[in-house]
């Protein structure tokens, strides 16, 4: 359904150009969870932002296509992709504390959403607003339709954003870190919720997080950043229980298991390298533990190897 | 133990517009000046009741009285009772100042948050026209722009609005520059709402209380540039009983009658003094960065 190919994406500051995404190839078909996980930085938020249209005036698409359903995105005009935005892609962020309009009830920003993309009548969009609500559990529709976002909590305020994302419906949901502001029990009711609306209305869902606790419970697929690069991809089991990257394989190795609260928690040596100016081979190189000689002159590609999913390192063509 | 949902924290207390009255009722100079205020338009508006006189009615044999108890504040050149003409004078120098300013800052919210919120070349073009009217001292754009309309209380009230717009242009375009940038402007374009509706629904509510507090603090500065055009003869014409026309007059008698000059002087020192008083503590109460 969506289709990302060759994207590049950089920024011109004062200091230089900043490579922000780095030949960034993927897919999501239809009813499909796709997550992306990488540390802050990696350029998860910045491929949804291009998705939508929305980065800031200094990026630069260097090169790149992003087909949504044989539509090229990035060469629609601004009108075009206004008719996209919301009604086929929409987006949650990552702070419900302030994605919402702080001196307008919650239940007239529904309506005003519903209104834009569905052609009904003030009374039809409040009617439609309360089971909007009601789709996303909120007890007492009517009640909170009625207060003002600071009156809710985090969680209810996340939920009412999702309603906010889902008023279309979209086809496809992007969701920034919808549940890292929020305490763990409020994070597993929001990715039920999730769950449960790629289930019942078959939107697929992009989902960006740092947390591979989250994708292993809702992701079917999952693409691992670094540096601006997709460096691993597969099916989430593959990715999670059989990592190829070494990167990914130091990710899941810095979990915490639960088991020996004695044990310090395993931290990645070094830092993410400065993207003006990336290194000519692998970004990992300077900090990977297994790094070879042609990893700091080569830039490894992202390629199937040995009947595994995708990955991008030498270590594993031998 | 059962345990009942908590209605508490689902049922918060909405904000009470009572709640910042009373926080202005808390600072005692705003309510000096809101008394004053309240005091001088009650009595413009009841100026028929108040006064037995007609603001306009000539009565030659009772010329340059001192005040007294059939004439409060004398009487003038052509025997006009002075205190008459102050009331009636009120209705004109505070109606005309806040609607002049209501036109500017209405104006400005609106060119403002357009220029904010698109950038680019329009923003340019808009804030390099404000420049350059901001460039010339008020009274003297006031004055020339008042001249070119024609002489007219009204035309004093376009001149004084036009001159004040680029305030509240800046004001509005600042508070919009860091509207747009944040998340519920950003999500509200993601969920495809279209720019003009963001601008009216989503900025222009959340920027608007610094124009208020622009807004009330201008009006006392609007109503001492009426009487000051009045004054230089390009606002009011006589026999318009307008304060600056009056002081215009008045002020060749100062010597002989001082009665003349002083007590629309003293009218318009107080209802400008009232109007900053109130403009300070409004500003108190809606801007929470000068709150103490």
């Amino acid at each position: 359904m969506l289709e990302v190919k060759d994207l590049h994406v950089n920024f011109q500051t004062f200091r230089g150009t900043i490579e922000a995404l780095k030949n960034i190839n993927f897919s999501i078909a239809e009813k499909e969870v796709v997550g992306i996980v990488g540390e802050s930085g990696s350029g998860k938020s910045i491929t949804a932002l291009t998705i939508l249209g929305l980065l800031e005036k200094n990026a630069d698409i260097a090169s790149g296509e992003i087909t949504y359903r044989g539509d090229n995105l990035l060469a629609l005009s601004k009108k075009e992709i206004q008719t996209i935005r919301g009604k086929k892609i929409a987006m949650v962020f990552q702070e419900p504390m302030t994605a919402l309009h702080p001196t307008m009830k919650v239940g007239e920003q529904l309506s005003e959403v519903i209104r834009r993309h569905r052609n009904v009548s003030r009374k039809e969009a409040k009617r439609l607003m309360l089971v909007a609500l009601n789709d996303v559990h909120i007890h007492q529709p009517e009640y909170v339709a009625k207060q003002y976002p600071f009156e809710l909590s985090g969680g209810m305020r996340q939920r009412i954003v999702i309603a906010l994302a889902m008023a279309a419906p979209p086809d496809l949901l992007i969701a920034d870190e919808p549940t890292t502001a929020l305490d763990v029990t409020i994070q597993h009711e929001i990715l039920q919720l999730m769950k449960e609306l790629n289930e019942k209305k078959g939107t697929s869902i992009l989902f960006i997080t740092h947390d591979l606790g989250v994708v292993s419970q809702i992701c079917n697929r999952t693409i691992v950043m670094y540096a601006g690069e997709v460096i691993e991809s597969g099916e989430t089991k593959d990715v999670l229980y059989t990592p190829q990257h070494p990167y990914t394989k130091a990710l899941i190795e810095a979990l915490p298991d639960g088991k020996n609260a004695n044990v310090p928690l395993k931290a990645i040596q070094g830092e993410v390298p400065n993207l003006m100016e990336r290194p000519i081979g692998c970004a990992f190189a300077s900090r990977c533990s297994h790094v070879m000689e042609t990893c700091k002159t080569n830039p490894p590609a992202l390629a199937h190897w040995q009947n595994q999913h995708d990955v991008a390192c030498w270590l594993e063509r031998g | 133990m059962e345990l009942q949902p908590q209605a508490e924290s689902v049922q918060a207390q909405p904000v009470k517009k009572s709640a910042l009255l009373y926080k202005l009722k808390k600072n005692k100079l705003t309510m000096v000046g809101a008394v004053i205020l309240g005091v001088i338009i009650l009595a413009a508006v009841f100026a028929p009741v108040l006064t037995p006189y007609n603001p306009n009615m000539i009565d030659a044999a009772n010329k340059f009285q001192g005040p007294s108890w059939s004439h409060w504040f004398g009487t003038d050149e052509v025997g006009r009772d002075i205190f008459t003409r102050i009331l009636y004078g009120a209705r004109l120098s505070l109606g005309l100042g806040i609607v002049a300013i209501l036109i500017a800052a209405g104006i400005g919210l609106v060119i403002g948050t357009i220029s904010g919120y698109f950038g680019g070349m329009i923003d340019q073009a808009i804030m390099r026209t404000m420049d350059m009217v901001l460039a010339f001292p008020t009274l003297i754009l006031a004055m020339a722009l008042a001249a070119a309309l024609g002489p007219s209380i009204q035309n004093a009230m376009i001149a004084i609005a036009l001159v004040k717009i680029p305030v509240y242009v800046r004001l509005a375009r600042s508070e919009t520059l860091s509207l747009r940038e944040s998340l519920f402007v950003k999500s509200a374009q993601t969920f495809g709402i279209r720019p003009f509706r963001i601008i009216r629904k989503h900025i222009m509510p959340n920027s608007v209380s610094p124009v208020i507090i622009q807004g009330t603090l201008d009006v006392g500065d609007a109503i001492l540039l009426i009487a000051t055009l009045g004054f230089l003869g390009l606002g009011a014409q006589p026999p318009a009983p307008e304060w600056g026309a009056m002081i215009s007059i008045g002020w060749k008698y100062l010597l002989d009658f001082w009665w003349y000059p002083t007590f629309p002087c003293l009218f318009l020192f107080l209802s400008a003094g009232a109007l900053n008083l109130i403009g300070d503590g409004v500003r108190d109460v809606l801007d929470p960065r000068s709150s103490r």
